[in-house]
């Protein structure tokens, strides 16, 4: 028990790569999971533009008045406020991606408020279209305007009441500077009562439609409550997104299945293929100038694209069965999928050249697969802006970001964009290439 | 040797070879010629250096100094059978042949390949998976592979160390009819009598160093081997002598 113990420590000293691979990835991963939970901008920021007039900040009923502040308080404690001047500011904001969003009071908002009617009373948020970091926003925002809407509406209900409590049993009221003392629906209609019975029978009958509202009044005078408080959400939210177009996210997601599909076969195979030759021996028999090594890497790398091609292909023809998307585009498919496919087999060959066995290739290929899927799906603004910087960095190092960039354009909308994601997967391609090269003569041909 | 070595360029001319691994050095300045038709064989102990030597003969590994030549406008490659197996195991006897008679681009792929399934008597298992063969029996499909191509010069590693008696003799035949026609025949082996039996030449490395270079029955002179010691016993007796 011991002896085999210490034999597997020994063998563990002898296979550095595997070794380094455990040490380095989780501490790789903590320090970027611990980046990210420690920090992260608590505060989104939000340009915001309050069009509400100065004299305006409260909200009437009658005479009590609700400060707007409760509001926006409750909106900014949690966000980082940009204050802009007017809605172009806040719009611009948006779209150079200074703020997150933008959140608009219009001017009317009071006004609306104390008007009654409270579903007409609207704020509006403005959004960039870039589908991942735009839910991101919009579950913060909308958050944050929940929790703002439910503190006004209780506001809103607790001077509600008070009034149906004043029109149920009597008391004061002030309005317009006067004090009025209310007689109350309960006492209403007992004097009401008392009053019919020495009435005559033609005043009685006269009176009758009043005394049976009142009944009915009194009766139901729980129920107004519970009416008010159905009434959650007093404003509403009207939704602005600033590039025009918008990724709905669940073509998002579509892209996002179709890359990672894409990168695992790719990346699997084609570093699978590459570490069997040297598991078997055969590579030092081709090695002797049967098969060039580039002829070698090109093969491995075209047979693995072509795979993947063929997967990914058949999976997003079937995944448009449920969601729709544009067959106009198919040649843009095609063309993102191919060049996406051999960056990332590229990368497979790098990683097999480095391994001498097909599941020690596999483990790696995986264990660097993964996080870089994970890396490149990290919103902006969903952690601090030197951390996205470094993250920005290390996924234009490989081709899942730009792969991504490409297929969900050509999925999605078709713009420039995709011709620079063509050109960073192009470039990454032979980037890669030339390590998979290097790695077969420097570990291949001992 | 059927082919007058003295009149013909040698197959292969070995200058002043070393390669070292970090400080080990395995191997240390070996040059020797080898003629057509001529068959050598190269003994000593494990990790004399045997395999690096013929690995760089091969082109396999680089050597870090010395050279390899063959005679002027020659382009075959040097055929190639390594210690190791070399073949793809899930791949069948027959599909193994066929890829690398293709790669080695021989004139008539499916009569070569009809040919070594005979000469390896496993005609009956040409469609039978590589992986599920004997040990013995993968080595055979591993030296087939390495004389699909009929080389100018073969280098064989212990070719015939997990073969059985009688595949060995197939082996032997098969080798001596290639150097009556003019190949020139490497080949590392631990079987003493099998050098003396087969070769023309006898090379002896130890520790990366070429001991001895000359006839089979120069060896045994050399070494003392007598009726009372064998040509093993003497060799292990020649090595210690030496230091090795
Ligand atoms: N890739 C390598 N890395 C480090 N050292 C190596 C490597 N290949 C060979 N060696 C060393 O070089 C020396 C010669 O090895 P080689 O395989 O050539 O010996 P050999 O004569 O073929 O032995 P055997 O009879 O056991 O096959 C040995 O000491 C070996 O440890
Ligand atoms: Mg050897």
């Amino acid at each position: 028990m011991r002896w085999m113990l210490l034999k597997d420590l020994q063998i563990l000293r002898r296979s550095k790569l595997l070794v380094g691979l455990l040490v380095v990835y989780p501490v790789a991963i903590a320090l970027l999971i611990g980046f990210s939970l420690s920090s992260g901008p608590e505060k989104p920021s939000l340009a915001f533009l309050n069009q509400i007039p100065a004299t305006q900040n409260t909200i009437n009923f009658g005479d009590e008045k609700i400060d707007v502040k409760v509001y926006t308080d409750k909106l900014f404690d949690a966000v980082d406020r940009i204050d802009v001047e007017n809605r172009e500011q806040a719009l611009e904001k948006v779209r150079t991606g200074e703020a997150l969003a933008a959140l608009i009071i219009p001017s009317d908002f009071v006004m609306k408020l104390s008007n009654g009617g409270f579903n007409s009373a609207t704020v509006e948020v403005v959004y960039n279209g870039e589908a991942l970091q735009q839910s991101f926003v919009e579950s913060t925002v909308q958050s944050k305007l929940a929790l703002a809407d439910a503190a006004l509406a209780r506001q809103i209900n607790k001077v509600a009441s008070g009034y149906i409590k004043v029109i149920t049993t009597g008391g004061e009221i002030n309005a317009l500077g006067q004090t009025f003392k209310l007689l109350g629906l309960v006492e209403s209609k007992k004097l009401l009562d008392d009053t019919l019975q020495d009435a005559s029978p033609q005043i009685a009958r006269r009176l009758e439609p009043l005394q049976n509202f009142a009944d009915i009044g009194v009766a139901n005078i729980g129920r107004f409550n519970d009416v008010l408080n159905t009434v959650e959400r007093p404003v509403e939210v009207d939704e602005t997104v600033v590039s025009g177009r918008r990724t709905p996210l669940d073509t998002f997601a579509v892209a996002l299945a179709v890359t990672v599909s894409l990168m695992f076969v790719c990346v699997l195979l084609a570093s699978g293929l590459l570490a069997l030759e040297r598991e078997e021996n055969t590579f030092s028999r081709l090695a002797r100038g049967l098969v060039p090594g580039g002829w070698l890497l090109a093969g491995k790398v075209v047979l693995a694209a072509a795979c993947a091609f063929v997967v990914t292909l058949v999976m997003l023809l079937g995944i448009s069965a449920f969601v729709p998307l544009d067959y106009g585009r198919v040649a843009l498919w095609i063309l993102a999928i191919a060049a996406s496919g051999i960056a990332f087999a590229t990368l497979g060959v790098a990683i097999g050249s480095l391994a001498r066995e097909v599941r020690a290739a596999s483990l790696l290929a995986l264990m660097l697969a993964l996080p870089l899927a994970f890396l490149a799906l990290v919103p902006s603004g969903g952690v601090s802006p030197v951390l996205y910087d470094v993250i920005q960095v290390i996924s234009a190092l490989f081709p899942f970001k730009p792969a991504l960039d490409a297929i969900n354009n050509a999925i999605n909308a078709a713009d420039a964009s995709m011709l620079v994601a063509l050109a960073h997967l192009a470039a990454l391609t032979i980037a890669f290439g030339g390590a998979a090269y290097w790695g077969l003569r420097r570990f291949a041909s001992a | 040797m059927s082919v007058d070595a003295a009149t013909a360029a040698p197959a292969l001319t070995v200058q002043g070879i070393s390669k070292s691994f970090g400080e080990r050095r395995a191997v240390r300045d070996v040059s020797f010629e080898i003629a057509r038709g001529e068959l050598v064989a190269i003994i000593g102990p494990n990790g004399a250096g045997k395999t690096t030597l013929l690995s760089i003969l091969a082109g396999i590994q680089q050597s870090d100094e010395g050279s390899v030549a063959q005679p002027d406008g020659t382009t075959a490659r040097i055929g190639w059978v390594p210690q190791q197996t070399a073949i793809y195991g899930k791949l069948t006897v027959a599909q193994n042949l066929r890829l690398f008679a293709k790669l080695e681009k021989v004139s008539d792929p499916e009569a070569t390949v009809e040919r070594m399934l005979d000469q390896t008597g496993l005609g009956e298992r040409a469609d039978e998976e590589l992986g599920r063969l004997s040990g013995g029996n993968r080595q055979r499909v591993n030296i087939a592979v390495g004389l699909l191509a009929d080389p100018p010069v073969l280098l064989l590693d212990e070719p015939s160390g997990a073969l059985d008696p009688r595949q060995r003799e197939r082996l032997w035949g098969f080798i001596t009819a290639l150097t009556q026609r003019g190949t020139a025949v490497i080949f590392a082996t631990h079987d003493i009598a099998e050098a003396e039996r087969h070769a023309d030449r006898v090379l002896v490395l130890a520790d990366g160093e070429l001991l001895f270079d000359d006839a089979p029955a120069e060896l045994k002179r050399i070494a003392q081997a007598d009726d009372e010691h064998d040509l093993e016993q003497a060799f292990v007796g020649f090595l210690r002598d030496r230091g090795h």
